[in-house]
């Protein structure tokens, strides 16, 4: 295997003998020097600076990503308090006639579940998928809301695996104030903060109900993921 | 200023009006039109073609003719971008690459030439009518040249102009592909001669007399009435 | 002339007399084009954001040696297993291998172009393995035994009515023509099988180099199940996808969401670095990650087009491309259809085999404008245009081109020669629409100018004599 690994890196290095010009400069090919002088391009400042604007404070932010979930047909719920959101979720299971639901162990879920008192399956040390399968709801935590894009940023760590929060056919997320971030570039930062080099294997960016166009362009919800998003903001 | 007039083969040939058109205009504005005639072509159908090695001295001799200008330009944005892009490139690296730059840096598209080099937009034209606007590919992407021709339209008197839908959408021209593709070349065509029947308009203008010559030729078979001008027909009208 | 272009020809010819056919496709991405425009006006600076993409790319392919490497120790220290595959067979082989030694009977493959660069699906299926495409468009063409017709949108040349008729026929259900039903149609019968499936195989769309891990964008999540529920899973990958550093996707994902989907950022964005960890609810116990050159490292070699090895196969150059637009995606008989698939496949599987793509262009530039990493694609058909003729000029065109260069280069000749034009086309006048009409191919669709009775030349030259004669 390491010979197929010496083969392609060894024609890369030929191949990168002569340089390339630089983007949107078409000027001559050159011998390549091995260590270019440019800094190394993109960084977080920069990236930043392009990208979509964001609000200044807690509340703006808050306010863009209401307006983002609106767009993205994501509910979005702001509480005042942890009793609150166990009402808001009471009332979703009850409108939804959930029967059962799924979730993982973890302080702010527990509590939330336990209110719910429905059957529930817990996803943390394993479980039988037919059965995460017929369930009406999956609970997650998660490690920050981004405002610039109304995402949901999870892990495998912080919300109970990879499937939990994509089986089901409603993925009910809660989050606290402290987690609500501006931009893309901060859930990056955030992610290097938490985990360091020891990054769950899994990481993911949920924007949104799963949905498709592949028929005529056409938007439907709930392609092969969760036709339904919900996002609990507890603020207290 | 003293201007040297690009004429390309085919404008020569068949679309003398446009070029005549030019002339009167820059005359208007004071300028001194000079013509070299030994000019033939830039070299664009080879260079187009791959044939670079046939393209060279064909842009070659097209660059000596306009060594000594002190600035040119030409009414067609294809023929603008092959001085101005093309040539420096399809020299590079050899002897004739510094007067390619050279020639380059002093070449302007018409339009260009009046708005953004003479800071010219009204020529006092007037011209009672309805048009809309078709950017030429070249002019428009390798000159990124879009608002120069709009801001002197706006100033001619009696003229309304209706933006297509489809105004920076390829007509199909493209030079040999139009010959060697007919049947994708026409489709593009059929695209825009919808868009521009859609304004309602009673001429098509445009930067580009190549790009005309593929318009007015689908106009025509689809036996629409609607004419195509180059730009500076529209202005020389007093 | 080759096959490949002569079935080009053919199949060009039937879809610009498909006049359907061109408006489904043209509406579709008007559409698009409404939702990119809105999604671009949102950036604080789009033009900027291009060329930093850009750069970061340059970067990542310029020093594609250590980057790569350095993805591979990542990921090989994060538990994945890395093979190096320098051609199509050593991928699918090796894949094969992985799939016998799991006895895996049954797979589930979310989107992967690269996985169709190497027609990895018809491989296993031979190999007597269930394959099922779990991405909605990608199973349509699937069950239409047909290639996708573009890489972003595979279905987007049919109707609700024939996506229908097909699901009838293949799946055994009921007639509809509500997309929501025939979507839950697809989901119905994919849900059993991403449980059933012993393996997922997905594509990458990025590869980062700091952390080992690949980035999947997806917007059904077919992906995420794909790659959650199988027991090994295997990803292949270009060895052009990487990217510098994960903070760097907080600029790619939403330009591809943007360029790509006309969204700020696609349903799922998702990270995966190694098989299931210890401390983890589920996840598959393996996965593998194929690094694929496969004539990559050829296209590298050539610095002046180099930075097609940018490209995030987005898919804007197609939705923007006039060719596209009217020939549509099958025609192109490539794996990359549109403009990157023209600039890129010549170097992939030979130059004179696919130079007709180079030259099926008007070079509007349409692509170059909308490309978000600025790939220079209409200036590299130019390139492929030039190196063709380097390599091998057909003998007539040739002749041809010397000729004019003869005369364009004698200023006299060219003028006699012009006025000798007047007279030829009223000979040709004779023929016109007939086979023996020099300029049929223009003028069976498009009327042809006649010369103007006194060419520039003349006029010039009369009005200089009477400015002299005036005084």
């Amino acid at each position: 295997m390491s010979t197929g690994r010496e083969a392609i890196l060894g024609r890369i290095r030929e191949a990168l003998k002569l340089s390339a010009p630089m983007p949107g400069d078409h000027g001559p090919i050159a011998e390549s020097d091995s260590d270019h002088a440019h800094p190394a391009p993109g960084a977080p400042a920069e990236i930043r600076a392009w990208l979509p604007p964001v609000g200044a404070n807690y509340e703006e932010n808050a306010a863009i990503f209401a307006r983002n979930s609106e767009d993205l047909k994501t509910a979005f719920l702001r509480c005042p308090t942890r009793a609150a959101a166990h009402e808001a979720l009471q009332k979703l299971a009850a409108e939804e006639k959930w029967a059962r639901v799924a979730f993982h162990q973890s302080p702010l879920i527990d509590d939330a579940v336990a209110a719910l008192g429905l059957p529930a399956l817990e996803t943390k040390f394993g479980y039988d998928v037919h059965t995460l399968e017929r369930c009406d709801a999956g609970i997650t935590a998660c490690d920050a809301l981004i405002a610039q894009t109304g995402t949901i940023l999870l892990t495998a760590t912080s919300a109970g695996g990879r499937t939990l929060s994509v089986l089901p056919p409603h993925h009910v997320v809660l989050a606290t104030g402290d987690q609500l971030l501006p931009d893309l570039s901060s859930a990056y930062e955030i992610l290097a903060r938490k985990y360091g080099s020891a990054l769950p294997s899994f990481v993911t960016l949920i924007t949104g109900p799963s949905r498709t166009g592949d028929i005529e362009r056409i938007l439907v919800l709930g392609a092969h993921g969760p036709k339904q998003l919900t996002v609990v903001l507890v603020e207290e | 200023m003293r201007v040297s007039l690009m004429v390309p083969c085919f404008v020569n040939q068949f679309y003398p009006r446009a070029a005549m058109a030019m002339v009167e205009v820059l005359e208007r504005l004071g300028h001194t039109v000079e013509f070299p005639e030994e000019f033939t072509c830039c070299g664009q159908p080879p260079f187009n073609s791959g044939f670079w090695d046939e393209a060279r001295p064909v842009a070659c001799q097209a660059l000596q003719n306009f060594s000594d200008a002190e600035v040119v330009v030409g009414g067609s944005g294809s023929c603008v971008s092959m001085m101005r892009v093309f040539s420096p490139e399809l020299f590079r690296g050899r002897k004739e690459e510094q007067l390619a730059r050279e020639v380059a840096a002093k070449t302007f598209e018409f339009s260009e030439f009046l708005v953004d080099k003479c800071g010219v937009t009204d020529v006092g034209a007037s011209f009672p009518a309805t048009v809309t606007f078709h950017d030429g590919c070249h002019g428009l992407r390798e000159l990124g040249i879009k608002r120069p021709a709009r801001e002197l339209l706006k100033n001619v008197r009696g003229l309304t102009l209706i933006e297509m839908t489809e105004a920076e959408t390829c007509c199909g021209f493209g030079g040999t592909f139009a010959v060697k593709f007919p049947m994708i070349s026409t489709s593009m065509g059929e695209v825009k001669s919808a868009s521009i029947c859609a304004t309602g308009a009673d001429y098509v203008v445009s930067n580009d007399s190549s790009c005309l010559m593929q318009i007015q030729g689908i106009l025509d078979k689809q036996g629409k009435p609607i004419k195509s001008l180059h730009l500076a027909e529209v202005l020389a009208k007093q | 002339m080759n096959s490949t272009a002569s079935s080009f020809l053919d199949n060009a010819k039937r879809v610009t007399a498909d006049l359907r056919h061109r408006s489904l496709i043209q509406n579709a991405l008007k559409g698009y084009l409404v939702k990119r425009d809105e999604k671009k006006a949102q950036f604080k600076d789009w033009q900027h954001a291009r060329q930093t993409a850009a750069e970061i790319k340059w970067d990542a392919i310029n020093h594609l040696d250590r980057y790569l490497a350095e993805f591979a120790d990542k990921a090989e220290a994060n538990g994945a297993k890395v093979f190096w595959a320098s051609s199509a067979d050593e991928a699918r082989n090796y894949i094969l291998d992985v799939a016998k030694q799991h006895s895996v009977k049954s797979i589930v493959k979310s989107k992967t172009m690269t996985g169709e660069e190497i027609h990895l699906g018809q491989a296993l299926e031979k190999a007597g393995i269930r394959v099922v495409e779990s991405d909605l468009g990608e199973l349509i063409v699937q069950l239409r035994e047909e290639p996708p017709y573009h890489i972003v949108f595979p279905s987007m040349h049919l109707t609700r009515h024939e996506i229908s008729d097909l699901f009838q026929k293949k799946l055994g259900s009921e007639p509809t023509d509500q997309p929501e039903e025939l979507t839950m149609i697809a989901r119905r019968a994919i849900r059993g099988e991403y449980i059933k499936a012993d393996m997922g195989i997905s594509g990458a769309n990025f590869a980062v180099a700091e952390t080992g891990m690949i980035s999947i964008t997806e917007n059904e999540g077919n992906a995420r199940l794909s790659t959650a529920l199988p027991r090994v899973h295997v990803a292949i990958v270009g060895i052009e996808k990487i990217i510098p550093r994960m903070e760097h996707l907080a600029l790619f994902l939403p330009m591809l969401a943007t360029a790509g989907a006309g969204q700020a950022l696609t349903c799922y964005n998702s990270l995966i670095g190694g098989p299931r960890k210890a401390d983890e609810a589920d996840g598959p116990g393996e996965f593998h990650i194929v690094l694929l050159d496969n004539g990559r490292t050829q296209l590298l070699a050539d610095p002046e087009q180099r930075d097609a090895l940018h490209c995030i196969r987005c898919g804007a150059c197609l939705n923007v491309c006039p060719i596209f637009k009217n020939v549509g995606g099958h025609t192109y008989g490539t794996t990359y259809q549109g403009p990157i698939g023209s600039v890129i496949t010549p170097h992939l599987r030979g130059l004179q085999q696919w130079k007709h793509l180079s030259q099926a262009s008007s070079l509007c530039g349409a692509c170059s404008e909308a490309c978000p990493v600025k790939i220079n694609l209409h200036h590299h058909l130019l390139h492929n245009r030039r190196n063709a003729v380097g390599e091998h000029a057909p003998f007539f065109e040739k002749i041809a081109m010397k000729i004019f260069a003869q005369v364009a280069t004698k200023p006299k000749l060219f003028e006699i020669l012009s006025g000798w034009a007047r007279f030829g086309e009223k000979l040709i006048g004779l023929v016109r629409g007939t086979r023996l009409d020099p300029l049929g191919a223009w003028t069976r669709t498009r009327s042809f100018p006649n010369s103007a009775p006194k060419n520039f030349k003349e006029m010039w030259r009369e009005r200089g004599t009477k400015v002299e004669a005036k005084p």
